[in-house]
């Protein structure tokens, strides 16, 4: 139904697609696989229309098309969901579903129809999102689902889907699926990517395999492994993804005994985490792992209970005095707490440590030293492209990660809390975080991973804690954690 | 269906929000402060409170006087919302009513000598004129805004001072008087089932905006724009078309008000509308106009529109300087502008 040949892409001489030929069936997933940078979006962009293709032809229902702009793309049948939403934060969910494809009689809008179209259209979906709410107000799951019903308003035959699950619950991602089910059996063809290797297993028809710009392969899912695919993508067989983590429990760094938030997602949650070992923390999203590093990091409000540091306790911590104090805390949403998106890589990477006096004296940065010293944590996290003047908002998501990791290397801290440190990045990418990881905990320092990657945790953590409503419900010791007694807990069950 | 029931039951579901209150839910004063509750609140004490201070104030040469003073702020500050919802600001409308004001008294002059004693003629060739005026202003605002993606304010701060300088200049700060009679006394002083003139075409105009705004994708289109362009521009919407219709009417709308002044004064003034801007912005912003864009209805400006005219009839009645009268609008925008941002906090924590 849809068939690229040759397709070539070049920003300003720079090659970004070179020569790959991409084909969608009717009622077909199709993943698409490939590391940051390996040219997917490229070529989902392309084919929604945003920018021309520089070589390449494209057929499209029989029809050959000599170029697309995101207007005929729309004419073709063609809708896309990316990670970047299109939605209006102060319209409301009706209205945004209808944006610029407005029903209307004259000037004059035909509200009654649109709001029993959009009813119809969010019923068949299985998604409930209240129509008149304005989308400033929902959440970023509640907004994913207006995205794909906005994409699906004009019954489309092609629809692309970026990481469409990166922002869902399990159960949301559920109904996502059975709708992307509906459209498979009514004949669409559906571009999906995603990191999932689970996802891509489940869902995909065939996979297409991108690295550097070019095609490596196009398979079918059910024909191959999932080693064989990321070797694929990497190019180079994947003996181990995690690397083999020597933890060596030394003097407690941080203990936390009772703790409460104010708003309840905490409830008397105690730990205590060593210098050199991985403390897990685990549980659904949702289940208070997040928070319970955000508190300790000073960015919820503690209701009762206590953190101390070593035999001192810490007062109403704040993420100032936490710096301070050599606690490091990476947010999951590095885009919105993480990171300033528009301003350089390397001004990212020396933010909260330029009170060191190797970064300044008295008032006064000592600025001819700035790129001397974010080399090293840079190469050593091995950011791609290594150019530290860039805009944040220019690397890809893996290597935004990689920035927002380095503050973390600008000086020795003690203490180390990762919140969904491979939330959105590739393999490649996850590989480097779980070397920084390793290679922080064998020199000593202590870390705290809170992720939903089961896998992360049974491969990197020494001792992992399960959460479940905002309380710990287990501890586990590195003999007793199997993925099957972590899931034994994660809705409440008793150890 | 209840759309109560809808956002617990998805609370719920989401489980990143558990435990949390929930993102927003639709309580009792959350819609009262959507449907206008602070506007309503100040208009309802400022008259309460004028009224019982100052029993003149009933009187009906002054509710008249104020009915007046309403349509002359009415219209500009709707210019200035359609302007403002769109993500821009207009700093020109009252640059534009005075050379609007301009306009009307020259083109009725000159065309007189051509025309004499073709009063109706010469009011409506003047309005055609300063339309077109407006609309032209309006135009190079959205051109330069939209085409070089320069910033409102410092466009339409520019454009003030360009256009300000022309009236100057070309009337050297003298009124033009000679304007036809009939202009005077039927639309600057006539009256209609003992309301003005001016209240009826103000009320037309603000019955076209909510209509525009309500009732037709135009005017959703500019809630999108200024709401956010790039995700407007994705879905399909034609964002410089769309500034360029938002800044076209506030210009016509400016020039109307200058065209209404002048038959007012019964005389072309240069030296009208300098405050202007600022008033408009205060009318919007009290009457929950966004400053990011995005959010306004005209129905909650025209209602702050109302309450500063009667804030500024009370202060003339008391005989407040007028000093002191300019410190107080001052006043009132601030203590608008500090509402609107803790409600917004409250909202959205």
């Amino acid at each position: 139904m849809l068939q690229v040949n040759g397709i070539t892409k070049k920003f300003r001489g720079i090659v970004a697609l070179d020569g790959v030929d991409f084909s969608l069936e009717k009622g077909e997933v199709h993943a698409l696989l490939g590391e940051n940078g390996a040219g997917k979006s490229t070529l989902i962009n392309l084919i929604a229309g945003t920018f021309p293709w520089t070589e390449g032809s494209c057929t499209i229902g029989g029809q050959a098309v000599a170029s697309l702009t995101p207007q005929t793309a729309r004419e073709f049948g063609i809708a896309a969901v990316f990670q970047e939403f299109s939605l209006v934060p102060d319209l409301t969910v009706l209205e945004n579903i209808f944006l610029g494809r407005e029903q209307s009689t004259g000037p004059f809008l035909r509200r009654g129809e649109m709001r029993r179209a959009a009813e119809e259209l969010l019923d068949e979906l299985g998604f409930s999102v209240p129509l008149d709410e304005k989308v400033a107000f929902l959440s970023r799951a509640q907004k994913q689902m207006v995205e794909i019903a906005k994409a699906l308003r004009s019954r489309p035959r092609v629809l692309i889907l970026d990481e469409p699950t990166a922002s869902l619950t399990d159960g949301e991602a559920e109904k996502l699926f059975s709708a992307m089910a509906l459209l498979k059996a009514r004949d669409v063809g559906i571009i999906y990517v995603s990191h999932r290797m689970s996802e891509i297993r489940n869902l995909s028809d065939r996979v297409t395999v991108l690295r550097g710009g070019r095609k490596i392969g196009t398979v079918v899912t059910a024909d191959v492994s999932d080693d064989g695919l990321i070797e694929m993508m990497v190019g180079r067989p994947v003996e181990q993804l995690f690397p083999k983590i020597h933890h060596a429990p030394g003097p407690v760094r941080l203990e936390v005994a009772g703790l409460t938030t104010r708003d309840g997602s905490v409830i008397d949650a105690s730990l205590v985490a060593r210098a050199g070992e991985v403390v897990g923390l685990a549980g659904l999203v949702g289940c208070g792992r997040s928070e319970l590093c955000r508190a300790i990091f000073g960015l919820e409000t503690i209701e009762s209970g206590e953190i101390r540091r070593g035999d001192r306790r810490v007062e109403k911590p704040t993420p100032a005095d936490m710096l301070a104090d050599n606690v490091c805390y990476f947010p999951a949403d590095r885009g919105a707490e993480g990171l300033a998106l528009i301003r350089s890589a390397r001004e990212n990477a020396t933010m909260s440590s330029l009170g060191l006096p190797s970064l300044s004296t008295g008032p006064f940065l000592r600025f001819w030293r700035e790129s001397d010293i974010i080399r090293k944590p840079l190469e050593s996290l091995a950011l791609r492209p290594m150019a530290p003047e860039r805009k944040v908002s220019a690397f890809s998501g893996g290597n935004q990660q990689k920035v927002m990791l380095a503050r973390g290397l600008m000086k020795p801290f003690e203490v180390y809390l990762f919140d969904e440190p491979t939330v959105g990045i590739d393999v490649g990418a996850k590989v480097d975080v779980y070397n920084l990881i390793k290679s922080l905990v064998e020199g000593g320092a202590c870390v705290i991973v809170s992720t939903s990657e089961l896998p992360e945790l049974i491969n990197l953590a020494s001792r992992i804690y399960v959460m479940h409503e905002g309380r710990i419900v287990a501890e586990l010791g590195e003999s007793e954690h199997s993925e099957a007694q972590i899931l034994s807990h994660y809705f409440g069950g008793q150890a | 269906m209840s759309s109560d029931t809808i956002v617990t039951r998805d609370v719920s579901t989401s489980g990143k929000r558990a435990g949390k209150p929930a993102a927003h839910q639709s309580s009792l004063l959350d819609r009262f402060l959507m449907q206008g509750g602070i506007v309503i609140t100040f208009l309802v004490l400022a008259v309460v409170v004028t009224a019982l201070m100052e029993p003149r104030f009933l009187n009906r040469l002054n509710l008249l006087n104020v009915m007046r003073n309403f349509s002359f702020l009415l219209i500009p500050s709707l210019a200035q919302m359609l302007v403002m919802t769109a993500g821009g600001f207009d700093l020109s409308v009252g640059a534009v009513l005075a050379i609007s004001s301009v306009v009307t008294a020259t083109v009725m002059l000159v065309a007189a000598q051509y025309l004499p004693g073709m009063e109706w003629a010469l009011i409506l060739l003047s309005l055609a004129a300063i339309i077109f005026v407006g609309a032209a202003i309006g135009l190079a605002n959205a051109w330069l805004v939209a085409g070089f993606s320069l910033s409102p304010f410092m466009v339409t701060l520019a454009m003030m001072s360009v256009l300000m300088g022309i009236a100057l200049y070309f009337t050297q700060g003298i009124p033009i008087y000679g304007v036809a009679d009939s202009f005077v006394a039927v639309i600057g002083r006539g009256q209609f089932l003992g309301l003005p003139v001016v209240l009826y075409i103000g009320l037309i105009i603000l019955a076209a905006c909510i209509v525009l705004q309500r009732f037709t994708a135009l005017g959703r289109h500019i809630y999108a724009v200024g709401s956010d362009q790039r995700s407007a521009r994705l879905s399909g919407v034609r964002t410089g078309r769309t500034l360029a219709v938002a800044y076209v009417l506030a210009g016509m709308l400016a020039a109307l008000t200058g065209f209404l002044m002048t038959a007012r004064l019964g005389s072309g003034q240069s030296t009208i509308g300098d405050t202007l801007a600022l008033q408009t912005i205060a009318a919007a912003v009290i009457g929950g106009v966004s400053l990011r864009g995005g959010v306004g209805r005209a129905e909650h400006v025209a209602l702050a529109a109302l309450f500063l005219a009667v804030v500024a009839n009370a202060m003339n009645l008391i005989q407040v300087n007028s000093k002191y009268q300019t410190l107080v609008l001052g006043a009132v925008l601030i203590v608008a502008l500090a509402i609107e941002r803790l409600l917004l906090r409250r909202r959205t924590a």
